[in-house]
């Protein structure tokens, strides 16, 4: 039988997962041909704003990649727009003047964003946010511009306007209404999300009609309708879109606001379908990709003779990609005189809570601070459950779970990735998973905004039953079951000294293991056993394995130890040598002050470093990195003490210590704190006549404030304190986490007392100097061994032509 | 089609260290294929660039048949090539001889 063919207009989320449900169902029935107007494979909408705040990258927000077309048979026109639809003879035809047939065709064009037709509205700095291009707009906008206004306090603009203070723009929040999110939120909601945005930065512009965008070639300012202006590098719009809907009209299908469907998502010509932000369905049209899932396996069944009831609508859910914001609502968010409500409002902790009633009846909800309901909520709406279910607290972990039986197998879980209910229980089952990271990591469920975590924890609860409460410990992967503290406990009882006896012994599910336990398991081994243990390369990261910093392009980053900061003419000199004999890409002042050459081949490590005959700066070590220092007492001012003294002491006492995590370490003189003690995980201020020792704290992805461990008087006291608390930590937390989430664990208080038992104290430093006892400088090392030279550094090189 | 493969000595097996990836460079161009014995002594060869954005992958962690990229930690089969799920994308695989104790590397012409 020849093969039906299926014509896709618009490469984008809803068109791609209606053509996958349809492979799913008819794997072979169908040949296929995609248009889109994106010079790019699907890719995931929703990231955009993720990929603006820096959280991710465009290359990895790709959905389906080139090959995925190619193994499915699927010819991608890629840049490429239809321009004509003849339904009559059934055919399209394209901006390049290609012409294809059609059996079915699919309309998949999805929405524009919407602009004000504002004067000014074509210069330059003015966009949308909608697509990659605008995404990489913005962000070369924010490379050479400081001042960025966004039109529109919606989802979007907030989004768009978190991105771009990521991105070190001054950003202003217009808005129309008096309120932030007023179609998602209801007033007390919109105002405690516009207070929390506030202080991360945001400043708002409310009840402002935008009139004008002024400026030459590009913009330069935004003026109101109240005469008032604002200064403006980039104007972002988003206000809203509407849906893609001129090619549709222009061939003779039916259009209202949006392509109007029934509920197999057929338009009003024959052989024709519409999905996605392009489609009305019953007068809605939907701006979210859960629906839009929905409608593409309804449209599929039908294109494959499925029969089935079709896509009945859907009710909205909101979630804000904001972090430190957490904002849900669903269907209904405002009370008029038939609903009543329930309400919690907690404005000391932040935390609201609306569910409104509708006859008994839960029929939407608002959440702000606290939104772990969510996905519970938006469940109870849909199969409009009584509020009683909602409100039984004592039930409710059990109503959690009736909530999961009684969801359909076909339920999207995950709105984002559009993961179904029976795709996570099958995979549950089929590969044993036990703990919502590997369902994650299994199904995509809970990858992109993660609103649909406490849902699919409940399923994995619903799913593997009596087992699930013994897996909620955190384990130290998916590997084994027993977490980091029973590992330790194991390996003490039983004597175990290798990895590979670990996860016999303790039964781990993969021979080998795995990226995560391994490199853990070599270094409780070793902290265990520092006389004894012979450290594992193979079970080390790439850069503490090769002592070097791996780049993007596979070269590498070198960094010799500069004690405290401090250098001399001749280091420098042997540094420039070596970076000209090696064609050293970049020498660059890092900053932890001392010197980075960068894009140094692999095999040019060993010499380089005999050359430099300087020590290993360990700028790849999950261990001591630098002890940064001030200038200190004997130059500057202020200065009480020998700063650079004391750090340099401490920087040779501790180089070479393995932990955890990496550890940094600062010495000022004075108050002023030079050397930025308040961000270290050990950040020693000497005041006239003491020392103050802060700890635990981290300038990194979650910036954390140190806390003040103790004050001592002498420099040996200095030392022997840090040497205590860094011995606990190294004993007692995770493999990586640094100082700053194990001291949050503890408690501060935990371990000032703790250490101010003299035993304890005493023996913490005892196992600190034996485990300090056997370091070696990690370069020296390496070029000790032939062995290591050959196994790690040398590659094969084979000439061209060879036989 | 028969294809034309250039039998090429790449290493000593009691050389090759267990679990640690060894870069092989090919000819002028960029062609760089990693070769692995793993602990079970089958020594396989793959494309050394990550089908994500082109780790190298004789540096990552080795665990049974796969390797973990030491970028952003994409595990691949030393076997077929094949990245694990969720992610999708494929390396070249090279068939690999050991004879006595030297190992082949047998690529196109
Ligand atoms: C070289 C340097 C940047 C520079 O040129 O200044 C640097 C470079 C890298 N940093 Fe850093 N960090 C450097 C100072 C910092 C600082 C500032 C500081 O130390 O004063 C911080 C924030 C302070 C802190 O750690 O609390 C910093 C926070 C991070 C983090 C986040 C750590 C965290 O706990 O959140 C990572 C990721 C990680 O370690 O897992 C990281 C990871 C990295 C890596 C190793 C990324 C990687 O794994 O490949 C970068 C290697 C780049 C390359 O291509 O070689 N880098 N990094 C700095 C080296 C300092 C040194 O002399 O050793
Ligand atoms: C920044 C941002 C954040 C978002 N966040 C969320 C979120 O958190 N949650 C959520 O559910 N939704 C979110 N959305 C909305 C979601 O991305 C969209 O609802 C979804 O992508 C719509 O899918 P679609 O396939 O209908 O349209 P699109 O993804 O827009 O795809 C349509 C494609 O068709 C192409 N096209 C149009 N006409 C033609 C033609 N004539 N010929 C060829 N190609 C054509 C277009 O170029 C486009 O690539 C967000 C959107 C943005 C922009
Ligand atoms: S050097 Fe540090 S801050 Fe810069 S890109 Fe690399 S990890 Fe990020
Ligand atoms: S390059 Fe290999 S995982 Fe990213």
């Amino acid at each position: 039988m020849k093969k039906q063919k299926i014509v896709l207009i618009g490469n984008g989320m809803a068109g791609i997962r209606a053509v996958e449900e349809i492979l799913k169902l008819a794997p072979n029935r169908f040949k296929i041909t995609v248009f889109g107007s994106e010079p790019y494979p699907n890719y995931n909408r929703i990231q955009l704003s993720k990929v603006l705040q820096g959280d991710t990258e465009v290359a990895d927000i790709t959905l389906n990649t080139w090959e995925w077309y190619e193994e499915n048979g699927i010819l991608l026109y890629p840049g490429e727009t239809v321009i004509e639809i003849d339904t009559d003879n059934q055919i399209v035809s394209t901006d390049k003047k290609r012409q294809v047939k059609y059996d079915k065709l699919i309309m998949a064009t999805g929405s524009d964003p919407f602009m004000l037709p504002l004067p000014g509205i074509d210069k330059e700095g003015v966009t949308a946010f909608r697509n990659i291009k605008d995404c990489e707009l913005m962000i070369s906008a924010s490379e050479n511009y400081k001042k960025a206004v966004v039109i529109g306090g919606g989802l979007l603009g907030l989004e768009a306007a978190r991105g771009l203070l990521n991105l070190g723009m001054q950003v202003d929040v217009v808005h129309l209404s008096d309120c932030l999110m007023e179609r998602q939120l209801d007033k007390t909601a919109g105002k405690m999300l516009q207070k929390e945005l506030e202080n991360q930065g945001m400043n708002f512009l409310l009840e402002k009609q935008s009139a004008e965008i002024t400026g030459l070639d590009r913009v330069e300012g935004l003026k109101f309708k109240d005469g008032e202006e604002v200064k403006a590098d980039l104007v972002v719009m988003a206000v809203g879109i509407k849906p893609n809907v001129t090619l549709a009209n222009e061939s003779g299908i039916q259009v209202n606001r949006g392509i109007i469907v029934n509920d197999y998502l057929e338009t009003t010509v024959p052989n024709v379908f519409a999905v996605g932000e392009c489609a009305e369905h019953r007068e809605m049209v939907y701006g979210l990709v859960a629906p839009l899932y929905q409608q593409g396996l309804e449209m599929a069944k039908r294109i494959c003779g499925i029969d089935s009831e079709g896509y009945q609508g859907s009710v909205l859910s909101t979630q804000l990609k904001v972090s430190g914001v957490d904002v849900f609502s669903a269907g209904e968010i405002n009370e008029d005189e038939d609903t009543k409500s329930v309400r919690v409002f907690d404005d000391w902790l932040g935390v609201y809570k609306k569910v409104l009633v509708k006859e008994g009846k839960i029929t939407g909800a608002v959440l702000f601070g606290d939104t772990q309901d969510g996905t519970r909520l938006l469940s109870l709406i849909n199969k409009k459950a009584a509020i009683e279910e909602y409100m039984d607290n004592a039930r409710s972990e059990e109503t959690g779970l009736d909530l999961i039986a009684s969801m359909p197998d076909e339920e999207i879980i995950c709105g984002c990735n559009g993961v179904t209910k029976c795709s996570i229980v099958e995979a549950i089952n089929t590969q044993g998973l036990t703990t919502f990271e590997q369902v994650k990591g299994c199904t995509n469920a809970s990858r992109s905004c993660g609103g649909c975590r406490s849902l699919v924890t409940d399923l994995l609860a619903y799913t593997v039953g009596d087992a699930f409460e013994q897996n909620q410990k955190e384990s130290i992967c998916g590997c084994t079951t027993l977490s980091k503290d029973e590992v330790i406990e194991e390996i003490k009882d039983k004597g175990l000294s290798h990895t590979r006896e670990v996860m016999h012994v303790l039964g781990w599910k993969s021979e080998e293991g795995c990226s995560k336990c391994r490199p853990a398991l070599n270094y409780y081994l070793g902290m265990l056993n520092p006389l004894e243990y012979k450290d594992e390369k193979e079970s080390r990261y790439v850069n503490e394995r090769l002592r070097a910093n791996i780049q993007k392009d596979g070269t590498y980053g070198v960094v010799p130890r500069m004690y405290g900061g401090v250098t001399n003419s001749t280091d420098l000199r042997k540094i420039a040598d070596v970076a000209d004999k090696y064609d050293v890409k970049l020498i660059k002042v890092t900053g932890g002050q001392r010197i980075d050459l960068l894009g140094v081949k692999k095999e040019d490590l060993p010499s380089i470093w005999a050359e430099l005959d300087m020590p290993s700066g360990a700028a790849y070590s999950k261990g001591l990195r630098t002890v940064k220092t001030c200038v200190g007492a004997d130059f500057c001012r202020f200065g009480t003490s020998d700063s650079i003294g004391l750090g340099t002491k401490m920087e040779k006492k501790f180089e070479g210590m393995n932990a955890p995590h990496k550890v940094k370490m600062s010495v000022s003189a004075c108050p002023r704190n030079c050397a930025e003690g308040g961000i270290k995980d050990v950040g020693v201020i000497g005041l006239d006549g003491e020392y103050e020792i802060y700890v635990g704290g981290n300038a990194g992805t979650h910036m954390r404030q140190a806390d003040l461990l103790a004050k001592v008087k002498t420099e040996e006291e200095v030392i022997e304190m840090t040497a205590a608390f860094l011995q606990y930590y190294r004993e007692t937390a995770n493999y990586l986490d640094r100082t700053s989430v194990w001291v949050e664990r503890l408690g501060i208080e935990h371990i000032q007392t703790y250490l101010s038992d003299e035993k304890m104290f005493k023996e913490l430093n005892q196992r600190m100097d034996e485990s300090l006892s056997i370091v070696q400088d990690g370069w020296k090392e390496v070029l000790e061994s032939e062995t290591m030279v050959r196994d790690l550094y040398q590659n094969v090189n084979i000439p061209a032509g060879s036989n | 089609m028969e294809q034309l493969l250039n039998r090429i000595c790449v290493a000593k097996f009691d050389e090759l260290p267990e679990n640690l990836g060894r870069r092989v460079h090919v000819g002028e161009g960029n062609l760089e294929i990693a070769i692995f014995k793993l602990a079970n002594g089958n020594i396989k060869a793959i494309e050394n660039r990550c089908p994500h954005k082109g780790g190298v992958l004789s540096e990552g962690i080795v665990s049974g048949e796969l390797v973990f990229c030491p970028m952003h930690d994409w595990k691949i089969s030393t076997c077929d090539g094949k990245a694990q799920g969720p992610d999708i994308g494929c390396v070249k695989t090279y068939k690999v001889e050991v004879e006595d104790n030297d190992v082949y590397l047998l690529i196109e012409k």
